[in-house]
């Protein structure tokens, strides 16, 4: 059966897995429908920088995995993700593939390995569509410093996508994948799916392996699902994580989502869900009306859900974002060195060595990835590192004991995702200090290396640009290796929006 | 606060080539960065004491270390890593010397 374009729209994981089991259409069929949105609509969208020329045959060998499974009687051991269409941000490596972090510095790089997020993924049967744009090396939260072009609002295309992973977000909002891969350093995950529509999921740090997926910040960094659905989401999350032997940082959670099997959990789960909330933080200014207008109506929903909302103190929240880029201006200027133009990459031709790095560096690497350089070799050097990045060291322990502190008395700490709804492309591309201060409730959750989720939660009014209006989302903070905690709450919200 | 000096040698040690008109915007956005995030300045200690402060055990971040063990055999990956050197000569990648009349 051929897939038309209303249909992939209401397709889940789970759904398209029903799908391909009864037969009701195959790997294949999928995969061209996708294909056949992917051309329609990308020119407009630029979610992919490249779409892969063997979708087809990846799709043929997931039918053929079908094909054996059914034959033997075995479709109850065949993978959820078997021949599921997903779209791979530009920063996670799969081997003999370009791989080029929008940059113009990787913009030939073809990796060299699997990252071990695509091996498990590979191994399930999934198919790539693509590769999906992002801001330059993940740095920013519009894909606005992609060297490539920005990505486009599937509900607003005068506006942005979100980033850093927009082209992840717009590719699953805009019906052209039905589920992606992401990163999230600072909200990279999270913003966007909050602008496009979808769910986001930065999940605690270290429970997906970072092998393989090109370093920003590396304190920081965590890879994600986006996804329709909190459930699809969960999917996803459940075949990435894990620990790894090439991320020492990576270790085992637990399965206690599904089923309860953990009964120290389901026990404590009969109780309300408690929710807290910052409401000093909420209270800083600068947020938009319409946002905060939303969360409240989306808490008030949720107390009739059942759920028990609180608020709770967390006084050191306010020096998030000052501690946040100090932090990534470090650890940026340190691994942006790796880029010398001998080893892989671009390389231009001056006079000497120097001049080979000046060059290459200078001209290669875009200009917000230059700024933060900069900044982080200033903020790291000698006589400024103990103010700078000592300070925000100390600061970063500050904030995650206001997590712990508020994790005694709730199960969750809920924010608004972003302080406004997507906004116009280009606004804030000459005063980066703006741009930086679009990050405010997102990055507190990866200095805590706490799992975070945004969820959508219905629509601004509509505009002339945006007939449908624009998507609003609520973000979900759990205790650490507590992500299980998330896909539940992530369920009520979602039953909350019909 | 930062002279045009400075930008000059942050750039050099950046190993950074810039236009003379991004180095006047960086001087003016980085004056505007660095003047927002010091007032993490305000912050309190998290840490009273300087003995307590130097205790790795005291911050929730640390090193993860591991033993330099079970090396990947060798050349195994050597001519895949080499297939993306911009420059190369046999199993070795291709740089400038050094030494010599141009050090900086």
């Amino acid at each position: 059966m051929k897939l038309n374009s209303e249909q992939l729209q209401k397709l889940t994981i789970e759904s398209a897995h029903a799908g391909l089991v009864s037969g009701d259409f195959t790997a294949v069929e999928l995969a061209e429908a996708y294909l056949t949105e992917i051309e329609k609509k990308n020119p407009k969208l630029n979610a992919y920088l490249e779409v892969f020329m063997d979708v087809k045959e990846q799709a043929e060998m997931a039918d053929k995995k079908i094909a054996e499974a059914k034959k033997a009687g075995q479709e109850k051991d065949l993978d959820i993700l078997t021949g599921i269409p997903m779209a791979i941000k530009d920063n996670i490596l799969i081997k003999g593939r370009r791989c080029s972090s929008a940059s113009k510095m990787l913009e030939n790089y073809v990796a060299t390995y699997d990252a071990t997020v695509i091996k498990k993924l590979k191994e399930k049967g999934v198919v790539f569509l693509g590769r999906t744009n992002m801001d330059e090396f993940a740095m920013g939260g519009s894909t606005e410093n992609s060297a490539f072009g920005v990505t486009k609002n599937p509900h607003d295309t005068t506006r942005v996508s979100g980033g850093s992973s927009g082209g992840s977000a717009t590719a699953v909002g805009g019906n052209l994948g039905l589920v992606a891969l992401g990163s999230d350093t600072g909200g990279s995950i999270r913003q966007p799916s909050a602008f496009c529509g979808t769910v986001g999921l930065k999940p605690t740090y270290g429970a997906v392996s970072r092998y393989g997926v090109m370093a920003m910040a590396s304190s920081l960094d965590q890879i994600g699902p986006i996804a329709k659905t909190v459930a699809d989401a969960e999917i996803v999350f459940d075949a990435i994580r894990g620990w790894d032997k090439f991320d020492s940082t990576s270790y085992d959670l637990p399965k206690i989502s599904k089923a309860g099997n953990n009964p120290s959990v389901s026990s404590e789960r009969k109780k309300k869900i408690k929710i807290g909330v910052p409401e000093s933080f909420l209270n800083q200014g600068g947020i938009d009306e319409v946002i905060l207008k939303n969360f409240r109506d989306t808490l008030t929903k949720l107390e009739k859900a059942g759920c028990e909302i609180k608020p709770v103190e967390m006084p050191n929240l306010h020096y998030s974002l000052a501690c946040y880029y100090i932090t990534v201006f470090s650890e940026v200027s340190a691994n942006m060195a790796r880029f010398d133009g001998v080893r892989y990459g671009a390389h231009l031709e001056g006079k000497d060595l120097l001049e080979d790095y000046l060059k290459t560096r200078g001209e290669k690497l875009g200009r917000e990835v230059r700024r933060r350089i900069m900044l982080g070799t200033y903020v790291l050097s000698a006589g400024y590192y103990d103010a700078y990045y000592n300070k925000a060291a100390q600061v970063r322990e500050l904030i995650r004991r206001d997590y712990a502190k508020a994790f005694e008395v709730v199960d969750v700490v809920a924010t608004p995702v972003a302080p406004s709804p997507a906004f116009e492309i280009g606004k804030n591309t000459s005063d980066p200090l703006q741009m930086y201060l679009e990050d405010i409730f997102t990055v507190p959750i990866n200095l805590a290396g706490v799992p975070g989720m945004s969820v959508p939660t219905g629509f601004t009014p509509s505009t002339t640009t945006a007939p449908n209006g624009l998507p609003l989302a609520i973000q979900i903070v759990a205790p650490w290796r507590r992500d299980d905690i998330l896909f539940e709450l992530g369920k009520i919200i979602e039953s909350c929006q019909i | 606060m930062l002279s045009r000096n400075d930008i000059d040698n942050l750039a050099n040690l950046a190993r950074i080539a810039l236009s003379e008109e991004e180095k006047a915007k960086l001087q003016k956005d980085m004056e505007a960065i660095l003047g927002y995030v010091s007032e993490l300045q305000k912050a309190p200690a998290s840490i009273d004491s300087e003995t307590e402060r130097q205790k790795p055990e005291n911050y929730y971040l640390r090193n993860m270390m591991r033993e330099d063990e079970e090396p990947f055999e060798a050349g195994l990956n050597t001519e895949t890593i080499l297939s993306q050197a911009p420059k190369r000569q046999g199993d070795y990648f291709v740089t400038k010397k050094i030494l010599g009349d141009s050090i900086s």
